[in-house]
This record gives structure tokens, sequence and C-alpha cells, in this order.
């Protein structure tokens, strides 16, 4: 279990996140949602121990992240971050076989193999996975990195923005793909996300920042409301149902 | 990768080419006198290939660039500082300047020192950029050979002249007392580098990434700031400043061996590096008969590259 207590960052002397605190429940999706600059990747970046908190902590079974071991913490979450600018020629299967570092230190043993088999196979890169990465296309890429993380093959996967740079058909991808390391596997996942409607249809829970400040932390259906809305986003959002799923419908509100 | 260990072997039949052709070709006078003398510069010259090469692509690795090297942060011109600071005010006949251990030492602890400030006092906040330590390296690096110039000027001639001696990089002279001393600091380098060649390679990924697989990240690069200054400090000291070689063998190395893999880039760089030093004094002695040095056509060759390479990226970034 991850617990987040009272966690406050600030850059300089404005503080980007404010005494927030969530658990995040093993085996769900949550997303982190908001305004651009509502300090949703400083959070994520704090729980993965990429920032160090001002004040606050953020525990892992108990344990301060910050006490962990950077290896054994390594198996147990991971962390993929949006910008991911490589200057060195890797090709697709080199960079998902650094995703078995932790484990191997370098060393491939043909189970590292297996789980990166499965995990060029999970994101339907096979084809590419002699390419060198600079020949692919930005989702190529991003699917690449995503890839990686899944070879990592940690309890908990931490994505920020991973749909950016992907079309339609990709991103439901990749939505169903963690959905089902969620179902199957029981993973948990915590994404930040810039589509509502993606945080809508496929997480289990929803937690809001605003201005740094957590504004809402609760089951999706009960955050996907008009009213809830109109807290996080300052707009008027209309919600229609569709065979289950609920779709804001933001664009002329 | 056979491709690349078919490479690695013909670098290192290359060097070995070049180190018997160093060694044996038309050896005048006798042979007890020269043969000794030769040896001894081509080891000083294997240590300071080796040093730079594995000084410079570990530092670009950790900087994330291919162009700036760690006479960049400066560390050069601190070598100068060092030296002509104890020209300047204990003299050319001060303990300090004629014991070279002595001198070596403290030539390495400032540089060390200096590389640790710089971390010390641009990484503490995490959200500086490392570019930012480049920049300032290269602004304060620029401010420290002004400085220098500036104690040069006001120097006595006699003193200049033998601190000149010591700052221009000569393979001729090289100063055999250091040269075991270089030895016993590279093995350490290698004994501590060869525990961290697999942690290298992650670090290539990036920060967010080398953490997100476990390494502590920004330990590591001050770690690796260390070696870096210690190896350099080290080539310095030995044959002074040579500018561009790092840039050349390193960018070399990343164009011949297309790899992530820091054991096979350390090792070609190296090799690269043997050649370029081994060969290029060959034809300084036997070609050029001395009427030039070898870091004189290294700077010439390595700046011309350089340029090259800032045009070729401000291409690729436009």
């Amino acid at each position: 279990m991850i617990e987040i207590k009272g966690l406050t960052k600030l850059f300089g002397k404005k503080p980007v996140v404010e005494d927030v605190s969530i658990t995040i429940e093993p085996g769900t999706i949550t997303s982190f949602i908001g305004p651009n600059g509502a300090g949703k990747s400083t959070l994520l970046s704090m729980v993965s121990r990429l920032l160090d908190a001002d004040t606050g902590e953020v525990l892992l079974d108990r344990n301060n992240v910050k006490k962990w071991n950077s290896s054994e913490f390594a198996k147990r979450v991971s962390i993929l971050k949006q910008a991911n600018h490589i200057n060195v020629r890797l090709t697709v299967r080199e960079l998902v076989a650094f995703g078995r570092y932790p484990y191997s230190k370098g060393r491939l043993t043909s189970a590292d193999e297996q789980f990166v088999d499965q995990a060029i196979a999970y994101m339907n890169l096979g084809e590419m996975q002699d390419k060198f990465l600079d020949e692919l296309s930005g989702g190529q890429k991003q699917r690449a990195f995503i890839a990686m993380v899944i070879a990592q093959d940690t309890e908990y996967i931490l994505l920020d923005e991973p749909l950016n740079n992907l079309d339609m058909k990709h991103s439901v991808q990749i939505m169903k793909i963690l959905r089902n390391l969620v179902d199957e596997l029981g993973k948990t996942v915590i994404i930040v996300l810039h589509d509502i409607n993606f945080a809508s249809v496929y997480s289990d829970r929803i937690v809001a920042l605003k201005n740094g400040r957590l504004v809402k932390d609760g089951p999706t259906h009960e955050i996907i409301k008009t009213d809830s809305l109109r807290d996080i986003f300052d707009m008027d959002i209309p919600i229609q149902d569709q065979n289950g799923c609920r779709i804001c419908v933001y664009f002329n509100s | 990768m056979p491709k690349n260990s078919m490479k690695l072997v013909i670098l290192a039949i290359l060097s070995i080419v070049c180190i018997l052709l160093y060694a044996f070709y038309d050896i005048k006078g006798g042979f007890d006198y020269a043969f000794p003398r030769r040896m001894l510069r081509i080891a000083a010259m294997v240590v300071t290939a080796i040093a730079i090469a594995y000084s410079t692509v570990v530092f670009q690795t950790i900087t994330r660039n291919r162009i700036l090297t760690p006479s960049v942060m400066g560390l050069d011109s601190m070598y100068e500082v060092v030296q002509t600071f104890i020209y300047f005010f204990a003299g050319s006949l001060s303990v300090w300047v004629l014991n070279k251990y002595l001198n070596f030492g403290a030539a390495i602890a400032v540089m060390v020192l200096f590389a640790l400030i710089l971390y010390r006092f641009l990484f503490r906040a995490d959200k500086h950029p490392i570019y930012l330590l480049l920049l300032i390296g290269m602004i304060l690096g620029t401010l420290l050979g002004s400085f220098v110039t500036f104690l040069q000027v006001l120097i006595d001639p006699v003193d200049y002249l033998s601190l000149q001696n010591r700052l221009f990089g000569n393979f001729m002279n090289v100063k055999k007392d250091l040269l075991y001393i270089s030895v016993a600091i590279l093995f350490i380098a290698f004994i501590y580098g060869y525990r961290i060649m697999d942690k290298l390679d992650v670090m290539s990924l990036g920060r967010e990434n080398a953490m997100n697989l476990g390494i502590p990240y920004d330990r590591m690069v001050m770690n690796i700031l260390i070696l870096s200054s210690v190896l350099i400090a080290t080539s310095t000291a030995l044959v002074g400043p040579i500018t561009f070689f790092g840039l050349i063998v390193a960018n070399l190395a990343y164009q011949y061996l297309v790899t992530y893999r820091h054991s096979i880039l350390i090792l070609g760089a190296s090799l690269i590096g043997i050649v370029a030093l081994v060969g290029g004094q060959f034809l300084v002695e036997h070609i050029f008969e001395l009427k030039t040095t070898l870091s004189v056509i290294i700077n010439f060759i390595g700046g011309i590259y350089f340029i090259y390479l800032l045009l070729k990226e401000s291409r690729a970034a436009g």
C-alpha cells in the first residue's frame, strides 16, 4: 500500500503541491486529473522518489520511500515520465531489456528474456523490436518505453501522461492494457491523465488537484459529475451516459 | 555484438603496431640508451590516452552531451591556476615545485575540490539542470584563465619559463617519477569502473529512467565527477593539458562503435587514444622532426573537429 501523508513541495517560495494526503489502494487504477500546473506530475515524481518532498512523507508498505534500498524499490514501483530524450542509439529490444536491470544488473537470464519477450508482445512491438528508437514515430517510441516499464514487472506502475503523442487507437490500446494489468495480474496503476474521458472510462478512483491542493478524491462515479467537475475545472460540463461509460462533453461548455 | 568485438580487435592491433613502430623504428646511437627512454614515453602516452578517454566518456554520460568535456568545466584551467599560484607565491625553487609528488597531490586535491564545490553549489537543489553546471564551468574557466594570465605577467621571467614548460603538454619530457603514481591511480579507477559499468549504461537513459531502474543517480553523478577530475588531473600533471583530445577520441568511439555499452565505448576510446598519441608522436618525431609538438597538432585537428561537431549539432537541432 502507498500512503501519501501531508506532502508539500515548494519551487522557490511558491508551493506547487500543498499538504496532499492520499492512500492508494492496491489492485486499482487511480487517475490524477486537474488543470495545467495543478501539481499532478510533481506529486507523481515525489511518490516515485524522483523529487524530494519539502514536508510530509510517502510510505510504501509503511516504510518511508526514502529509506528503501533503491534497487529493491525499483522492483516494487516503476515510473515513466513524459519527456524521454535519449542520446544513445538503442534498439527497442535493448530499451525494453533495461526494464530488467533491477533484477539482472545488466546480465540477462533466460527468465529475464522471457519478461522482455512478453512486454514486447504486450505492447505489440514484435515487428519493430530490432529497430533503433530514433527511427520510430513519437507514439511508437512511447509504447517502447511503456514496454520497458512492463518488463520491470513492478507491483506499482506510475505513468505521467502516457497518452501524449498517441493517436486514438493506441491510446485506447494502452488504457486497455493497463486495465488488464490491474484486473488480470493484480498490478496497481497510478496515472496522470489529461483527457478526462479516459479517466472516467478506465479508472477506479480519481484524485483531482487544483493549484497544488487536493480538491476531490473518490470513486470515479462520484467525481465524474457536473458539480464535482465544476469545483475542479471551473467549467459546467454536462455528462452523458454511453453504454455505461460516463462521457464529459466539455467541448462547448 | 560480434561486429563490435571485431572492431575492438582491429583497434588493438593498430595500437600494437603503433607501439612497436615507435619503440623500434630507426633507433640511432645505443639501443640501451634509446630503448628505455622510448618505453617510458610509450607508457606515459598509454596512461594519458586511457585516462582522458575514460574520463571524457563517463563525463559525457553524466552530462548527457557529446560536445562538452571536463576541460569545459574549467578543470584544465584549474590545473594552470594551481601551478601559477605555486610559482607566484612560492617561486620555482620551492618544495611545492621541486617535489613532484607534492605538486601532483596539490593539483589533484584542488581539482577534485573544485569539481565538488561546483557540485555542492549547483546540485543541492534538485531542479538545476546539468547544463547550468556546464555554463558556469565555462564562465569560471574563462575567468580563471584571465586571472592566471594576469599573474603570469607579474611573475619573474625565469620562473615563467619554468612554469610554461610545465603547462605545455609535451611527450618528450615525461615526468617519469609521476608515471608510477599515475599507473596506480588508473588501476584504482579501473577497479571502481568495473563495478559501475552496468550502472553507467543505465545512466545513459537519463536521470528519471535511471532512478526508476534503481540507480542512486545523484550520488553516482558525484562519484563519477570525482573519478573524472582525478583522471584529468593525472593526465594533465603527466603531460600537460591537451584540451581537445578527449573530444576526438570519445566521439570517434561513439561513431565507430554504435553501442550504449560503456565497457566497449571506454575500451574503444582508449585504443583510439593510444593510436592517436603513439602514432602521432611517431609522426612528430620522424616526419616533422620535432619541429612541432603533438599537443599542438592534436589541438589543431581537435579544434576543427569541435567546430564540425558544433555545426552538425546545430543543423540537427534546426
